[in-house]
């Protein structure tokens, strides 16, 4: 049976039309993971010799023991945002002669061999491999060795039973910010000393072998758990009848004033607000609006004038670069109706213009504070928005008309990578590579006002040419009206 | 109204669609029936400029589809659901196309409420979104909705799959006053021949892209029509 499953799987991985077309992710994906391999091999290889450099009175064993636990948050906060539990369309499959736990099974199974359970060996066994050539007892060693790789399939596990939590909450970062955070806290208030007991425990385990049957223990409970909340969603009523969401109706007359693309703009609010994938993007605005108290509150970023008008095309410009980017394809699922309807290209376009423009003044003005971190800033902020509003706004529609994927509008925003293309690679340099290098060359050449005042002509002639530019977008996109509608109609 | 000259669309090299020349006169209602992969979904798109075709082209009362889109006002459509908004209210979804079709609220509140019969109250003040219905009440709304702006050229593939009998029924009758009584061009493909005998003035039977078969309807078009599938299963049969 589990011959036939991976063989299903091999066939729907390589047969989707989305590996076909995104070479480019894929090799990238590549790069990050060989990237992390690296790291951590260096990690686990040179750790020993680091720690005794460091803590030269401390036992570098017992050292790094006592900081597991900031590891183990860490992981699960990464996998919480990176790993999904692997994903089986087990429609067809239901009413097969299956017995539902061989799939259940399957699925935790295949979940084990995620590259991120392999990535931490790549420091783990490096490490043990020092521990055992500067003396210390192998038994120990190996206990030590085996304890951890159960410790990483235990946060494998854990990360799941969050995720099915998360899954059904509004606010799917809930369970995993008070999980870590209740976790921290204990430790950090010393109410419950979560670093050193298990720092303790990991030392008492591999010094008492026997004591491995406790981790054992815990990964069979986190495994049989989640065997029990798979198993019971293994039903058809409970994929196939999604929950009926009641309608959150809100009056949106306002946008009658802006005429004829009244119809566009309230649905594209409505497209914002009722789909699960826009709405995480949405909240996903706070970030963007804070982006820029990651920098300024170290001096070191403040005499730094160039990443001033990084941060500021950044901070005003996240909405329009994070929905902008996937126009056309946030309307994909019916893209043909709108074709076949009684539409001007233009209007539709506008109305996504205009949205985008509104939002770029709103997040503009959300972040005058920032002028506490000095004028300066403030000044480089007002530049950048213009910027957004006058050039970013038109490259970002002409690089959609080269939108070629669709978008599945009920998955989370968070590193769903559906519907990104090369395109989307491409699109960032002239949105933030351009400018920041512009700001930066001439406020290197001449200075501070040269190079504000360079990115509000820019933007001020891109407004200028906005009717001239709006036509030949409008253009672009008729002419790749076939291959998208074609495009479109494709799965993933 | 809508004629047809030299049209054909191949992929790859492989012909899918070969129509020579057909001519559809105003207010006639024509049904397309044929097997899967006979071309009926493809000739639709070609007639709403989905795909482009490969040669010829379509004329809709006079305005030469691929070329310009002054037939979009007085044509409409509903393929499948992915000409519906899965986010939004069947109201809604009825305002903005009347939105785009011209139409204000309550010319649309006076549309869907002669249909009212016909959505059976499963659509209308439900507060659901279109995605969170049955598969045959989205097929409802996206009929209607097809029927705001007073279009004079309807285009419905398969409109009669999913439906329940009763709703098949009212479907019928509807389609019949629009074309007899409004003089709609009212264009359907369908498997069931039955019911395009029944709605359809004219029936023309597509094989492998080509028009095989151009019949008036009549008492005897029925039994023609099932002689004609029917025969082809035979031949089939032979062949192996």
């Amino acid at each position: 049976m589990i011959k036939h499953f991976i063989n299903l799987e091999w066939k729907q991985y390589f047969r989707s039309s989305y590996w076909q077309k995104s070479i480019v992710i894929n090799i990238l994906m590549v790069f990050f993971a060989l990237y992390f391999v690296g790291m951590f091999l260096f990690l686990g290889a040179f750790l020993f010799k680091i720690l005794g450099k460091l803590v030269p009175d401390q036992d570098p064993f017992v050292v790094v023991n006592s900081y597991i636990f900031y590891w183990f948050i860490g992981d699960l906060l990464m996998r919480f945002f990176l790993q999904k539990l692997p994903v089986m369309s087990v429609k067809p499959l239901l009413t097969q002669p299956i017995k539902r736990s061989t799939v259940v099974n399957y699925v935790l199974g295949k979940s084990a061999l995620s590259f991120f359970n392999f990535l931490p060996l790549f420091a783990i066994i490096p490490f043990s491999i020092s521990l055992l050539s500067n003396g210390y007892d192998t038994s120990t060693v190996l206990t030590w060795m085996f304890t951890m790789i159960i410790i990483v399939l235990i946060i494998n596990f854990l990360n799941f039973i969050i995720e099915a939590f998360s899954a059904e909450r509004e606010l799917s970062f809930l369970p995993i910010i008070v999980v870590a955070g209740a976790l921290y806290g204990l430790d950090y208030f010393n109410i419950f000393p979560m670093k050193s007991i298990i720092g303790e425990s990991l030392m008492s385990v591999a010094s008492n072998p026997i004591l491995i049957l406790i981790p054992i223990a815990i990964l069979l409970l986190f495994y049989g758990y989640n065997y029990k909340i798979l198993k019971s969603k293994l039903f058809l009523d409970s994929s196939l009848k999604s929950k009926v969401t009641e309608v959150n109706a809100s009056d949106l007359s306002w946008t009658k004033r802006f005429g004829d693309i009244a119809p566009f703009m309230q649905l594209d609010l409505k497209l914002i607000w009722r789909n699960k994938r826009t709405k995480s993007m949405a909240m996903l605005l706070v970030i963007g609006l804070l982006y820029g108290l990651f920098f300024y509150p170290q001096p070191m970023y403040r005499d730094m004038e160039f990443m001033f008008a990084f941060i500021g095309v950044f901070s005003t410009g996240f909405f329009l670069i994070n929905f902008g980017q996937f126009i056309p394809a946030w309307d994909s699922g019916y893209y043909k109706m709108l074709m076949s309807q009684n539409i001007k290209y233009e209007q539709y376009l506008r109305s996504k213009f205009i949205l985008m423009i509104m939002s770029v003044v709103i997040l503009f003005v959300l972040g005058i504070p920032y002028v506490y971190f000095g004028w300066k800033i403030l000044i480089a902020h007002f530049a950048a928005a213009i910027y957004n509003i006058g050039v970013n706004s038109h490259v970002i529609l002409f690089g959609g008309s080269f939108n070629r994927k669709k978008i599945d509008l009920d998955k989370k925003a968070a590193f769903n990578y559906q519907g990104t293309g090369a395109v989307q690679w491409l699109i960032g340099i002239p949105l933030m590579v351009l400018p920041m290098g512009l700001f930066g060359l001439t406020n290197w050449l001449v200075g501070f006002e040269a190079a504000i005042a360079l990115l509000m002509v820019l933007g001020i002639v891109g407004i200028v040419l906005h009717k001239k530019l709006m036509r030949f977008i409008t253009q672009k996109y008729l002419d790749s009206k076939y291959k998208m509608i074609d495009a479109f109609g494709q799965d993933n | 109204m809508i004629y047809t000259k030299d049209l054909s669309k191949s992929y790859n090299g492989t012909t899918v669609l070969n129509v020579e020349e057909l001519s559809i006169p105003k207010g006639q209602s024509f049904g397309l029936v044929g097997n899967n992969g006979a071309g009926k979904t493809t000739y639709f798109s070609l007639l709403l400029d989905l795909i482009k075709p490969s040669t010829g082209n379509i004329t809709n009362n006079s305005v030469v589809v691929d070329e310009s889109e002054d037939w979009k006002p007085f044509t409409s459509s509903f393929i499948d659901e992915s000409f519906l908004i899965g986010y939004l209210t069947p109201e809604e979804y009825f305002y903005f196309i009347g939105d785009l079709r011209g139409q204000n609220k309550a010319d649309v509140d006076a549309l869907t409420s002669k249909f009212e019969d016909f959505f059976n109250g499963e659509i209308i003040g439900k507060k659901k979104y279109l995605r969170d219905l049955s598969k045959g009440n989205q097929k409802k709304a996206g009929i209607v909705a097809a029927l705001i702006g007073n279009p004079e050229v309807i285009i419905l593939d398969e409109p009669f799959a999913n439906l329940d009998p009763t709703t098949q029924i009212r479907l019928k009758q509807i389609l019949k006053d629009l074309a007899e009584k409004q003089g709609v061009t009212v264009l359907v493909s369908s498997h069931d021949l039955m019911h395009v005998t029944d709605v359809c003035e004219r029936i023309v039977v597509l094989e492998k892209g080509n028009v095989i078969k151009d019949l008036e309807t009549n008492p005897a078009t029925l039994k023609e029509l099932e002689a004609h599938f029917a025969s082809g299963t035979m031949a089939t049969q032979e062949e192996e």
